[in-house]
């Protein structure tokens, strides 16, 4: 078959402030063809989509389509170069209808909904999707919402669809149902563009794979000339060193113990399910996994701020040694029980620090209730405060500055300070060092190898696997909502952990751990 | 290479907002205070367009309408201007601790007309029943626990089943209305009006009617002041109305704080209504809060929650609407005016928010070099 190419990308580069998201990505597809684009979080897919479906704009680097360098300066130019892209959080008006949703935004002079209706019904008849052109979008299953939004960017016309983690909200038989008409697509000369993080369904829908690590372009390779462990040597690379100093675990106690853990979110799907795992005095546990796989989910319910649907969660006081249930409890109420839990979130400013307070008060957020008093003291707080300014030396004008005025790093710090200034017995951190320097990560290393040596038993969520691999004792892998294994972080690989987290949930049923 | 630095030139808007942390604090108040006199000129020289009158003569009418006539000495005017400022500044910081906390309170004026309300019906009905001090006493606790009643049903509603605050306490607003209209109905006969009750007033200190009042809304707004900054409740007023996900994740019961907030927040619009009825007018009708239950959303926001600056605000307020509203008197002009005068100054004490917070970009500005 001869191939056109649909859309080329020539060294395109994209930095947002210091942080470079895509330097120099060349990429080719074709049409007639369906392109995976693979990489690991913040690997810098989305912003190259992003990029081509005119939400951003490259800083260097062109875009050519059919072969003409082409300014996609905004959605509306990429609706003139027939690109649509179907986001992975739809956007459509829940009180509408689909045809009304499709319709929404064209202007070609009338606005004739019959006739959009007929048009909307020969889309579906010719590429086999079922969709009632009146249902409204709120009565609609998720599924059906992303059909509306396929159908949404071929009624204007794409050419070249680009779906970014379209079956990240699916079940099995709805992903069947998307290939086939994903399929379809191809075989009617569109240029499919898939972002994806799941090796299995990259093996079997598309023709080519393109692979991104650290916002570049790593390669393109023919998904019949290729297979998973390549493609997971590509995605994660080589080693990387981080000489983080670890020591053995010494006397490991149960601390933690989780059992047939199962959580759903707000809509009723699960985010976790059967989760049990062990978290021990001295050590840390690492939790890898593919972002948005329950890590959050999990530290909440064991935190006190998700509700659990089944299971136990049991926490071994390790001066009484008895024994307490957290299910189902607030965080106060685990408090109370004399609970030494402490959790630095991932999401620092929103839920771990209140990004308009000065760092006194912030340090406060913990221990303001101690005392009788109707009134606050402020002075332990300020002291404390000084301290973690000194010890982690945390650069600001002083304590009574806002915390959002700090860098992202010293934010961390302070966090991670208060955290553990409340003497903790269970640590649990996620992603303490996402967006930070190096030196303020190794500040971040050492604290938590220091917890550890005192005796806490550390739960770490993390994303880069190379950090994971030196820092942890033990690395728990979890895939959407589900352990994927435990394994010994001094013995496992990068290569190893990548194919456990994107390993699907029918696979890991079959074999075990390799 | 020149045709993507094309794009980029032609992707640059016009100008652009950059925020800035950096201002200090006496930089953005040289800011407010001149706006405020820009404000007030612009106020001056559109009312001299209206009337043809002279710039002298705009400002001295203004001064007249506020604070009396000059050359008589008297005081009156000047203690009735206090005595409003003091009531659009007591249900100000009634409300702040409910927007403190995000919780949208457009319910002063329902919530002070409860508690005037509840006054009244003291007067009327036990007014020669009780001895004057038990009396009083009842009244107090009366009204506080009416307005508090009005504060706390949006707030257990919002804590319980998720209602929208902004449309539970303006609905709140009416249905005190109505009961107030329903009051004077039974009471009052077939006038729809209740003559003033000698019984159940407030003492006058100092020789003036106002004075108390005065005093009581000065030591509520110390008591806020402290109450907000540093009690315990204040901390987790702040905490939840910054980050909810905070609250939770450190033990705050949100729900509680809601309801607890709301009781103090429709208590002290309950001792602003009481003030009202049994201090001053000693009577209700249903403009006896006057809107200034709305003004005070404003004030508050004005002052950004800090009950000394709503000092400030709610006199400067107070000062426009009697200044423009003896201009609109006395130059025939229609009495909205004096409504479009605060709002226009008002606006503009906004809007320079805006450019404390954030500062403008032209294109080509910043240069940047190309090769």
């Amino acid at each position: 078959m001869q191939k056109i190419p649909a859309i080329e990308l020539n060294n395109i580069t994209k930095t947002f402030g210091k942080v470079v998201a895509n330097k120099n990505v060349c990429l080719t597809a074709y049409r007639g063809e369906i392109l995976s684009v693979l990489g690991e979080n913040g690997s810098g897919k989305t912003t190259l989509m992003n990029m081509i479906s005119g939400i951003y704009f490259p800083d260097e680097g062109q875009i050519y389509i059919d072969g003409k360098e082409a300014v996609i300066a905004s959605p509306k130019d990429a609706f003139k170069y027939k690109i649509g892209m179907i986001h992975q959080h739809f956007k459509l008006v829940d009180v509408f209808t689909a045809a009304e949703n499709i319709v929404l935004g064209i202007k070609d002079g009338k606005y004739n909904l019959k006739a959009s209706i007929e048009k909307i019904k020969a889309i579906c008849d010719q590429y086999g999707f079922e969709l009632d052109p009146n249902k409204k979008i709120y009565t609609m299953s998720v599924s059906e919402k992303q059909t509306v939004e396929i159908v949404k960017v071929l009624y204007r016309g794409a050419d070249i669809l680009i779906l970014d983690e379209p079956t990240a909200v699916l079940t099995p038989q709805e992903i069947e149902v998307l290939f086939k008409v994903l399929r379809r697509m191809k075989e009617a000369g569109k240029s499919i563009i898939i972002i994806t993080h799941k090796l299995n369904e990259v093996m079997e829908l598309s023709d080519r794979v393109a692979v991104l690590r650290k916002g570049e372009y790593i390669g393109c390779v023919n998904t019949v000339d290729t297979n998973e462990s390549q493609l997971t040597e590509m995605m994660v690379g080589e080693k990387i060193s981080l000489n983080i100093d670890r020591s053995e675990p010494k006397n490991s106690k149960d601390r933690l113990t989780v059992k047939n853990l199962e959580c759903l979110d707000r809509t009723g799907v699960k985010v976790l399910s059967d989760v049990s795992f062990t978290a021990r005095s001295g050590e840390i546990l690492g939790i890898a996994g593919i972002a948005g796989s329950g890590q959050r989910e999990l530290l909440e319910a064991i935190a006190g701020l998700q509700k659990v649907n089944a299971g136990e969660i049991i926490y071994i006081n390790p001066k009484t040694d008895s024994v307490e249930d957290l299910r189902d409890k607030t965080p106060k109420q685990i408090r109370d029980l004399g609970v030494r839990l402490s959790f630095v979130p991932e999401d620092r400013l929103g839920m771990g620090l209140v990004a308009n307070m000065d760092i006194t008060d912030n340090m406060m957020l913990r221990s303001y209730k101690k005392g009788r008093s109707f009134f606050l003291q402020r002075k332990a707080p300020k002291d404390l405060a000084e301290k973690i300014i000194e010890e982690l030396s945390v650069v600001t004008p002083g304590v009574s500055t806002p915390v959002r005025q700090l860098s992202g790093g010293n934010i961390q710090k302070v966090l991670v300070g208060r955290e553990i200034a409340a003497s903790p017995k269970l640590l649990m951190v996620a992603y303490p060092v996402r967006g930070l320097d190096i030196n303020s990560s190794y500040t971040i290393f050492n604290l938590l190898n220091q917890q550890k040596e005192k005796g806490v038993a550390v739960i770490f969520v993390g994303e880069d696997l190379d950090t994971l691999v030196e820092l942890c004792d033990r690395i728990m892998v979890i895939g959407s909502g589900k352990v994927k294994g435990v394994v010994d972080a001094r013995t496992t690989t990068k290569e190893e952990l990548g194919l456990m987290m994107l390993k699907s949930d029918f696979e890991s049923e079959g074999g075990t751990d390799e | 290479m020149s045709e993507t630095n094309a794009v980029k030139t032609k992707r640059e808007p016009l100008f652009h907002l950059v925020k800035r942390d950096d201002m200090k604090w006496w930089s953005a108040w040289l800011i407010r205070i001149g706006t405020i006199i820009i404000g007030f000129l612009l106020l001056c020289f559109i009312s001299m367009m209206l009337t043809k009158e002279s710039f002298g003569s705009i400002v001295e009418t203004m001064y007249r309408g506020v604070f009396g006539k000059l050359e008589q000495g008297k005081t009156k005017m000047l203690w009735s201007y206090l005595q409003k400022t003091a009531i659009l500044l007591g249900l100000s910081i009634a409300v702040t601790p409910a927007f403190k906390m995000k919780f949208w309170n457009c319910g002063a004026e329902g919530q002070a007309l409860a508690g005037g309300m509840a006054s009244m019906i003291c007067m009327i009905e036990l007014g020669d029943k009780l001895p004057y001090p038990v009396l009083i006493l009842v009244i107090v606790f009366t009204s506080i626990l009416a307005g508090a009643v009005w504060g706390v049903i949006p707030a257990i509603f919002k804590a319980q089943y998720n209602t929208n605050e902004t449309l539970f306490t303006l609905m709140m607003n009416y249905v005190a209305t109505q009961i107030v209209k329903y009051y004077l109905y039974i009471e009052g006969g077939g006038s729809n009006k209740i003559n003033p009750v000698s019984e159940g007033n407030l003492p006058i200190i100092g020789g003036n009617e106002y004075l108390l009042n005065i005093i009581i809304v000065l030591v509520l707004t110390v008591l806020i002041f402290i109450y907000l900054n540093y009690s315990k409740h204040g901390y987790e007023i702040t905490v939840v109305g910054e980050s909810q996900n905070t609250a939770r994740y450190i033990g705050i019961n949100v729900k509680k704080v809601f309801i607890r907030t709301m009781i103090v927040s429709g208590a002290l619009c309950g001792v602003i209504g009481m003030l009202l009825v049994s201090g001053t007018n000693h009577s209700i009708d249903t403009t006896t809060v006057g809107g200034q239950g709305f003004t005070a959303i404003m004030v508050s926001w004005l002052g950004q929650f800090n009950p000394f600056i709503m000092v400030l605000m709610s006199a400067l307020v107070i000062f426009l609407q009697l200044g423009s509203g003896k201009v609109a008197d006395s130059c025939h002009l229609n009495s909205s005016y004096a409504d479009i005068a605060v709002g226009l100054v008002i606006l503009l004490v906004v809007g320079c928010e805006f450019f404390i917070r954030y500062s403008v970009k032209f294109r080509g500005s910043k240069k940047e070099d190309n090769k």
